[in-house]
This record gives C-alpha cells, sequence and structure tokens, in this order.
C-alpha cells in the first residue's frame, strides 16, 4: 500500500478537538438571530403549538441520537481487531435484548405521537373568536390579499391587527403554491378550487417575510410576502388609507403634480390598466398585483427588491430582465415615461405611511 | 454439511473469454449484464453529480446569476430523476445482477435475455431522458411533477413529455428486472438454500423485487393519465375541466413511498453482508432482520400521505399516516440495533469496505431520526417543503444507499475484477467524501428550520443563508473530488492492482468460493448449503483455510446462448413509446411496434445454439 494512514488511535486524539468543534458549530446553528424567516421563534399562538411539538421530537431524537451514535462510535473503538486475534464468539442474536429495543422506539414514539395528534386536531379547528377573515390567492408569482370584512384588495403586503385572530381562506388562481409564514403560521398548500385553512393571533407587532414553499414554475424562488403586524389603531389607520388611495381628485383626493398626471395618464394609455388596478376597494382580481398602496408597499416584485424609485424604475424598465418569465412585459417604455409613472406609482401611497405607523407601534 | 466444490480437478486449460463490443451486446450472462448496468449507471451518477454541483455553485452565494432560472429548473428536477432512476436504481441493479445467482449458487438468472431486454430499455430510457437537453427541453417542474404545474396549459413545452416517456421506458425496464429476479430468487436456489438460509442481501433484494411489481404499475398509470391529460384533452388533473390536482399528489406519493423502500432496502442488504464479514461474526437477529425489511415494505405502502401534510388532508388522514409513518420507525430501529449488534464483540477488520458500512450505520441513524421529527404534521408544517427535507432524504439516500453501495463496490469489485481495490486511496475516497458529505448536507437542517424553502434558484441576502450556503458548496466540492478518487482507484485498480484470490475478505456467502473473477457458468459444480454461512461452515470444517478454486475447462455445462434479440426488441419498445412524445408520431409508433414484435418472435423461435 503505498499511502500511509494515521491509526485509529492517533486519530483518536483529534476527537475532542473535533466535539469542540461540533458543538460550537451546533450552538452557532442553534441560534435564530439573523434569520427572518426562522421557523425557531414563534411569534403567533399557531406557530407556537407546531413548535412545541418539533421541540419535544428534537429532543428525544437528540438523546436517541448521542445513545445510538455513541454505542456505535464505542463498539468501533472496543472492538477493534488485532491481527492474530481469535475469532470471536459466534453469537447468532438474543431475542431478549430484539424485545427490548422494539418496545423502547415505540415507547419513545407515544411520546411524540400524543402531542402531535392533540396539535393537529387543535389546528384544525376554525376560529370562532370573531376572525378577522383574508382570503389569500397565490398567482404565478404574487400573493394576493382581500379583506371581506373590509371589501378591500391588496397584494404581497398582508396587514393584520395584533390581538385578533386572522382565519385565512386560501386558495390559487393558477397553480398549486404553498403559503408559508414561519413565524406565525407554518405553510398551508393552495389549491385551485379548494379552500384551504390556517388561522393565527400575534401579539407582537413586527414585519415577519413569508414565500411560497411549493414548486410553481420559474420563479417559484421569487414569490414572496410580508405579513405586517400592526396594533389594531395602526391597522385601521391603514385600512383608512388604503380605501381612499387613488381616488379621483374630485372625489376627496388632493390634485396631483403635473409629473403625478403624466404618469396617470400614462398608465391609463400604456396597457398597465389591462393588468393593474389601482383602487383598493371592491377591485377585481387581474393578471398583475393590486397597486393600491404601492408608493408604500415595502418591497416590489414580491417581497424580493425593496420598494425604491431605483427599483420601481428598474422594474417598469424591463420586469423580464428583473424577473425572468414574469408575466409582465416589457412594455418598451422611454426614461421620461419611467420617471413619470414612477412619480405616479409613488402618489399611490397609504397615508399616514404604514411604515411609519408600523414603527411607532413597535417603538410604544 | 455443506458440499460446495473447491479446487475442483478440471485440469483442463480454461476456455478464452469472449471479447469486443458484440460481445457486450449479445451478452446474456447476469455478470456481464450486471457490469453494463454498473458503467452505465455510475455515468449517470457522475452526470447526476455534475448537475447537483451546477446547483450549488448557483446557491453558494445569494442573488448568484450563474444559472438562469429556467436552467436551475431544469438542472434541480434533472438531479433528482437522474439520481433515483438512472444512479441509485440501476445501481443497485447492478448488485442484484452480479451476485443474485452467485449468493443463491445459480449459474444465471431465471430469464437471461429478459435480463439483457431489462438492461438495454434502461439504458434507451435514460437516454431519451437526457436527449431533452439537446432540445433544450430538459424537464423543469420537479422529479414530483405536482399537477397543475405540469399541464399544457403551465408548461407547454416538451419538458413534461420528454419526463413522462423517460419515466415510462424506465419503468418496463424495472419492472421486467423485478419479475426476473423474483422468479430467480424463488426457483433458482441451491439445494438447501431455504428461505431462512438465504444471505440478507437476497433477501433485502427479494423484498425490493415485490416493492417494484406493486409500486411501478402505480406511476405507470399516473404517468398515462398525465400524458392523457396534456396530449387528449382529458382532465384527471386539470381543474377546470373538475380534475384534481390532489389525485396526482395521491398517485405520485403511492408510488413513490414504496420507491423511498426501493432505494434503501438493497442498502441495507448490502451492509448486512459486510458487517458481519468484516466483524467476523454472523448477523445479529437474522430472523429480525427478515421480518422487519418486510414489515417495513408491507407499511411502505400505507404511508404515501405523508409526504402531503401540507395539503390539507384533514385531522383524521393527518393523524392515520402519521401514526403509520411513526410505526415505520420501529423496524427501522431494529435493522439499526442489529448492525450494531453484530460488530458489537466481533473482532473488527478496518477495511475499505467497512469504513464505508459504518459510515452508512452513523449517517443512516440521523436521517431516520429526521425523518420520525416530520413524521409529524405539526412538525412537518413547517418542515415540508424546505431545506431540512433535503437534509433529511440526503442523509438516507447518500449517507444512507450511496455509502452502502459504495462499501458495496469496495467489497465487491474483487470478485468482479479479479483485482483489489486501493485500500490506501479507499480510505482517502471514504473520509474525503464522509467529511464532504456532512459539511454539505448537515446545515441543511440549520437553513430549512430557519426557513429556507426547497427548489429555489436563489435566496436573498439578508435572510441569513448566506454562511451556511457558502459552506456546503465548499463541501459539494469536497464530495465531488472524492469520486474523482474512486475513479482514479477504479481505472489504477484495473490495470495494476493487486490480483485478489477468490476469498480476499474470507466472506460467507457462496460467491467467495468460485474464482475471481467468476467463469462464465459461475459454479462447476452446483453447491448444496445446510447454514445461513455456507463458506465459514466449510472453513471451520477444513481446519480454517480453504484451498483456491481452480479455473476449469467448463465443457458440458450448458449455458443459454448469446443474442442479439433482446437490444433489437428494447430498440423497439423505447421507439414505440417514443411515438407518444409529441402528441402521435404514428409512423414512429408503428415502426415501433413492428421492431418490437419482430424482435420478442426472433427471440421466442432462435435455436438454442445459434
Ligand atoms: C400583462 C399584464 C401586465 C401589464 C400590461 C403590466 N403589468 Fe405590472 N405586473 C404584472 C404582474 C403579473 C406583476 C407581478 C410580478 C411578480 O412579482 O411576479 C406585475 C407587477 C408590477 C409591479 C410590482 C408590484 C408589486 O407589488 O410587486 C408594478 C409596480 C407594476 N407591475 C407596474 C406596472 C405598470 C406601471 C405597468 C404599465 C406600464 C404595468 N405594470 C403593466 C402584470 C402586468
Ligand atoms: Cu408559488
Ligand atoms: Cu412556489
Amino acid at each position: 500500500m503505498a499511502l500511509r494512514l494515521p491509526s485509529l488511535r492517533r486519530a483518536a486524539r483529534w476527537v475532542p478537538a473535533l466535539c469542540i468543534t461540533l458543538a460550537m458549530l451546533a450552538l452557532a446553528g442553534c441560534s435564530t438571530d439573523g434569520y427572518p424567516q426562522t421557523t425557531l421563534a414563534p411569534k403567533a399562538d399557531f406557530a407556537e403549538l407546531l413548535d412545541q411539538v418539533f421541540r419535544r421530537s428534537f429532543q428525544l431524537a437528540t438523546i436517541v441520537f448521542f445513545l445510538v451514535e455513541g454505542a456505535l462510535v464505542w463498539a468501533l473503538f472496543r472492538f477493534r481487531g488485532k491481527p492474530g486475534d481469535a475469532e470471536p464468539e459466534q453469537n447468532h442474536g438474543n431475542t431478549m435484548l430484539e424485545v427490548v429495543w422494539t418496545a423502547i422506539p415505540a415507547v419513545i414514539l407515544v411520546f411524540i405521537a400524543v402531542p402531535t395528534i392533540q396539535v393537529i386536531f387543535k389546528t384544525a379547528e376554525t376560529p370562532t373568536d370573531n376572525p378577522l377573515v383574508i382570503e389569500v390567492t397565490g398567482h404565478q408569482w404574487w400573493w394576493e390579499f382581500r379583506y371581506p370584512e373590509y371589501n378591500l384588495v391588496t397584494a404581497g403586503d398582508m396587514h393584520v391587527p395584533t390581538g385578533r385572530t386572522v382565519d385565512l381562506r386560501m386558495t390559487t388562481g393558477d397553480v398549486v403554491h404553498s403559503f408559508w409564514t414561519p413565524q406565525l403560521a407554518g405553510k398551508r398548500d393552495v389549491f385551485p378550487g379548494r379552500d384551504n385553512r390556517l388561522w393565527f393571533k400575534t401579539e407582537t407587532p413586527g414585519t415577519y417575510p413569508g414565500q411560497c414553499a411549493e414548486f410553481c414554475g420559474t420563479q417559484h424562488a421569487r414569490m414572496a410576502f410580508q405579513v405586517i403586524a400592526q396594533d389594531p389603531d395602526a391597522f385601521d389607520a391603514w385600512r383608512g388609507g388604503m380605501a381612499e388611495v387613488g381616488a379621483p381628485a374630485d372625489s376627496g383626493g388632493s390634485a396631483p403634480s403635473p409629473l403625478v398626471a403624466q404618469g396617470q395618464q400614462l398608465f391609463a394609455t400604456k396597457a398597465c390598466v389591462g393588468c393593474h388596478v389601482v383602487t383598493a376597494v371592491g377591485a377585481p382580481t387581474m393578471v398583475g398585483p393590486n397597486l393600491a398602496g404601492i408608493g408604500t408597499r415595502s418591497t416590489i416584485a414580491s417581497g424580493w427588491l425593496p420598494n425604491t424609485d431605483e427599483n420601481l424604475a428598474r422594474w417598469l424598465k424591463n420586469p423580464q430582465e428583473v424577473k425572468v418569465g414574469v408575466l409582465m412585459p416589457n412594455l418598451g417604455l422611454t426614461d421620461e415615461e419611467i420617471t413619470a409613472l414612477v412619480a405616479y406609482l409613488r402618489s399611490l401611497s397609504v397615508v399616514p405611511a404604514p411604515g411609519a405607523v408600523a414603527m411607532t407601534a413597535a417603538g410604544n | 454439511m455443506s458440499t460446495i466444490a473447491m479446487g475442483h480437478a478440471g485440469t483442463e486449460a480454461a476456455p478464452a473469454e469472449k471479447k469486443g463490443l458484440w460481445s457486450w451486446i449479445t451478452t446474456v450472462d447476469h455478470k456481464r449484464i450486471g457490469i453494463l448496468y454498473g458503467v452505465t449507471a455510475f455515468i449517470f451518477f457522475l452526470l447526476g453529480g455534475l448537475e447537483a454541483l451546477l446547483i450549488r455553485w448557483q446557491l453558494g452565494a445569494p442573488d448568484k446569476t450563474f444559472l438562469s432560472p429556467e436552467a436551475y429548473n431544469q438542472l434541480f428536477t434533472m438531479h433528482g430523476t437522474t439520481m433515483i432512476f438512472l444512479g441509485v436504481m440501476p445501481l443497485s441493479a447492478m448488485f442484484f445482477n452480479y451476485f443474485i445467482p452467485l449468493q443463491i449458487g445459480a449459474r444465471d438468472v431465471a430469464f437471461p435475455r429478459l435480463n439483457a431486454y431489462s438492461y438495454w430499455v434502461f439504458l434507451f430510457g435514460g437516454l431519451v431522458l437526457n436527449a431533452s437537453f439537446l432540445f433544450n427541453a430538459a424537464p423543469d417542474m420537479g422529479w414530483f411533477a405536482y399537477a397543475n404545474l405540469t399541464s399544457k396549459q403551465f408548461s407547454p413545452g416538451l419538458n413534461v413529455d420528454f419526463w413522462i416517456i423517460g419515466l415510462q421506458i424506465l419503468g418496463i425496464a424495472s419492472l421486467a428486472a423485478a419479475v426476473n429476479f423474483f422468479v430467480t430468487i424463488l426457483n433458482l436456489r441451491a439445494p438447501g438454500m431455504k428461505m431462512m438460509r438465504m444471505p440478507m442481501f437476497v433477501w433485502m433484494s427479494l423484498i425490493t423485487q415485490v416493492l417494484l411489481l406493486l409500486a411501478f404499475p402505480i406511476i405507470t398509470v399516473a404517468l398515462v393519465l398525465l400524458m392523457l391529460d396534456r396530449n387528449f384533452g382529458t382532465h384527471f388533473f386539470v381543474p377546470s375541466g373538475g380534475g384534481d390536482p390532489v389525485l396526482w399528489q395521491h398517485l405520485f406519493w403511492l408510488f413513490g413511498h414504496p420507491e423511498v423502500y426501493i432505494l434503501i432496502l438493497p442498502a441495507f442488504g448490502v451492509v448486512s453482508e459486510i458487517l458481519p464479514v468484516f466483524s467476523r461474526k454472523p448477523l445479529f437477529g437474522y430472523a429480525a432482520m427478515v421480518f422487519s425489511g418486510c414489515f417495513i415494505a408491507f407499511l411502505g405502502f400505507g404511508v404515501w400521505s405523508h409526504h402531503m401534510f401540507s395539503t390539507g388532508l384533514g385531522p383524521m388522514a393527518d393523524t392515520v399516516f402519521s401514526l403509520g409513518t411513526m410505526l415505520i420507525a420501529i423496524p427501522t430501529g431494529v435493522k439499526i440495533f442489529n448492525w450494531i449488534g453484530t460488530v458489537w464483540g466481533g473482532s473488527i477488520q478496518y477495511k475499505t469496505p467497512m469504513y464505508f458500512a459504518l459510515g452508512f450505520v452513523a449517517m443512516f441513524i440521523i436521517g431516520g431520526l429526521s425523518g420520525v421529527m416530520h413524521a409529524s404534521p405539526p412538525a412537518d408544517l413547517q418542515q415540508t417543503d424546505s431545506y431540512f427535507i433535503v437534509a433529511h432524504f440526503h442523509y438516507v439516500l447518500f449517507g444512507g444507499s450511496i455509502f452502502a453501495l459504495t462499501a458495496g463496490a469496495y467489497y465487491w469489485f474483487p470478485k468482479m475484477t479479479g483485482r483489489m481495490l486501493s485500500e490506501g486511496l479507499g480510505k482517502v475516497h471514504f473520509w474525503l467524501m464522509f467529511i464532504g458529505f456532512n459539511l454539505t448536507f448537515a446545515p441543511m437542517h440549520i437553513l430549512g428550520l430557519n426557513g429556507m424553502p426547497r427548489r429555489v434558484y436563489t435566496y436573498s441576502a439578508g435572510m441569513g443563508f448566506e454562511f451556511w450556503n457558502a459552506i456546503e458548496t465548499a463541501g459539494s466540492l469536497i464530495l465531488g473530488f472524492s469520486f474523482l478518487v474512486f475513479i482514479v482507484n477504479i481505472l489504477k485498480s484495473l490495470k495494476s492492482g493487486e490480483v485478489a484470490t477468490a476469498d480476499p475478505w474470507h466472506g460467507a456467502t457462496l460467491e467467495w468460493s468460485i474464482p475471481s473473477p467468476p467463469q462464465e457458468w459461475n459454479f462447476a459444480v452446483e453447491p448444496t448449503v445446510d447454514g445461513r454461512d455456507p463458506l465459514w461452515e466449510l472453513r471451520r470444517a477444513n481446519g480454517g483455510t480453504l484451498p483456491e478454486p481452480a479455473r476449469v475447462s467448463g465443457k458440458g455445462i450448458h449455458l443459454p446462448s448469446p443474442s442479439y434479440w433482446p437490444i433489437v426488441t428494447a430498440f423497439g419498445t423505447a421507439m414505440t413509446l417514443v411515438g407518444f412524445l409529441m402528441h402521435v408520431t404514428l409512423w414512429v409508433i408503428l415502426a415501433g411496434l413492428a421492431i418490437t414484435m419482430i424482435g420478442i418472435f426472433s427471440w421466442a423461435f432462435e435455436p438454442a445454439d445459434h
């Protein structure tokens, strides 16, 4: 043999160092800081129920892991054969032992199965505490949210009040997607013609990212959304503001600047209206997301790009380049037209801006 | 006492080996077909590995544009499809082919020509599937192909059609092979080899064939329905016509879950052969191993909906499928404990096959434990479709199947080639693979639990996914490199490796009683068996050593004659199905059917000594 390798005994010296490194890595792996989409720091009742079951099974699995791997590794060192060893005892099994190690896993599983079944039935209940119903619809590749109680439609950002149960009724406008809000409610697939449910109640204001979890075509990776939880006052302010967005000047809206007016003109003539609606109240579902409130939406292109003027302009210049395969065509707009459109879109803002409200809410 | 002809007195010179391409094309020798399976599957496996490396490179940093979304979606779909149908399954088939007859003391499989046919159909299926790349239409909807994304409306290209046809062709190969091995194991065992004396690899292979026979018809039907939907206007899975996408999920996983056991049971078998030999101690709890294998296979048909906990099947279904899944953990645990029981108290010989077999046990435990976690629907509601699942099934399929199959490759290479693989390179291979594997897949647990979904071509900076993804990509390079070491080892050893004796490891089973590589007829004299470890019993009776078996002339031993009709028939079969690729291409279908018919008749009526 040309290659000489360290013997097991020498390799064993590295075991403590290796263990420490692994332990440190494991600790680093346990921290959920810096993971806005973590499942390990639930912020709503539903996700907490899921987390309880996970923690139970994780703890038991960790114990079993150390016992079984420990036994294996110990045997590997202890029963290392040396040259000239006699043939070891030829035993073929041990019925007692085999019965025991069939029974022990069964018992452990009971400890996982009981909370599992409890939580399955608990999470399957329909909330009855005057929940806020939100109808969620997946589209390639964006999310639509309807609030029947307020006759409002929006997309991308799902605003919810804290302290009130949110009852999600979910379906899809095209293919199967999966609505996943890790910190609030886990995930549920959405099917055409079906009404799938999830619910949650959070007490913590904040912005919780989520994204589509079922492969749904080219841009599955870029089908994200934010859940924006606000205290009830801020939430009411948001929905009040939403109801005003895009209202014509003569019915209470303020008179637009010339640039905005030009943008509005372009919006009507450049096919945008074929796919987008700029009012939220009672708006129909279109090919593209509802744009009421786009001026103050947290992101564009479905939870991906920060909603800055530059990104909006980039988007309008050629959506196909920003998000390949997206169902919004390149409309061949000039830079001037884009400037006007960006100004117009920015004017479609919710007043007061929800970001500011959310921040004050969190600050209070 | 077992009788095995050792040092058999045939003094005539062995006849010249058959050589040349033509001899491979017409071979019906199970050993050569096994090698064909092995080489072909290994090439496909490397292709699947290359796809994986491209995927990992794209995910190595956030917002990378190395691959377009379309390219990424094709690559991850082809990676999964390739590894399952063209990598792991046919690599197992290599061992079925080569070693089932040898381990049961037979001269060939029950239907040698059908065996050749299976291989050629498999090859054509793999080629059709990969031909999609030439048309820039590689399947791009995931290996699970969830409806209704697969409908003509949302996937107008040929991508889905290539997948359907490729899988249909491969399914025929798998079914034909399964019939063959099932009959072989039941009917061709050497005298005295009762069912409960069969080597564990043969047992696990038998169970695998049963799974194949029961599971593949389901996917065949599902694929036919999908093809009808796409090309003939039916609405089995299309909601606008009253169909149901969830029906696809049921059919797919009704096949897909047993498929998981099709991928892992042969690995269980291989490891159950290796651990006793290198512990110098019989397998612990043979009967429990057999029954737990049967139990796993049986339960495997009743747990498919655990892939669908996020579908919203309702609390009753979730409960039942959850409990069923947890139940599978029990026989699986029995297997793990029995493997540990096998090495416990043994005298462990640290040879390369043992390294990989022990690596298998250590990694499979992890995959099993994470599996128990998502057997619980509430936990799975977070984990499903996240990287946690990717971690889980790679611990089972790579840490499990691939480690075990690699162990098998090191174990049986001497028997197949007459050369030993280098132990030094073998151990380098092991450590690189072990470290690379864990660096690649362990962090996926962390990423998944922290919210990284699967099947995404990229992720945004600021989600916290950067660090572990970078580590994973680095790990995947080490993993890829380990296979280069393996290839070097194979090539070097084939040329100049140490010459292998008939029984280099002191094996317990019949294949080690005949020369390495075996002669065409395997056993010059039919062995008889009266125990589970016939060769050990013989060696003990013989005072600890056995003479090296001689190569004999084999005069008067009747063997099936070579034939080119299997490849012709296989070509016709594949052609017929390709005729359905673009709607209906009638002349292709008719020509394919004609070739198939001519092939079958000629094969049936070919004189025996042609
Ligand atoms: C053919 C339909 C179509 C037309 C025409 C169209 N869009 Fe879109 N638009 C979409 C779709 C679909 C999306 C969602 C893209 C995604 O994230 O996947 C979108 C997204 C957007 C967004 C980002 C919204 C968000 O919340 O992420 C803006 C802004 C936008 N479009 C503006 C416009 C403007 C301005 C025009 C006219 C110049 C226009 N669109 C024309 C279909 C269209
Ligand atoms: Cu989606
Ligand atoms: Cu998706």
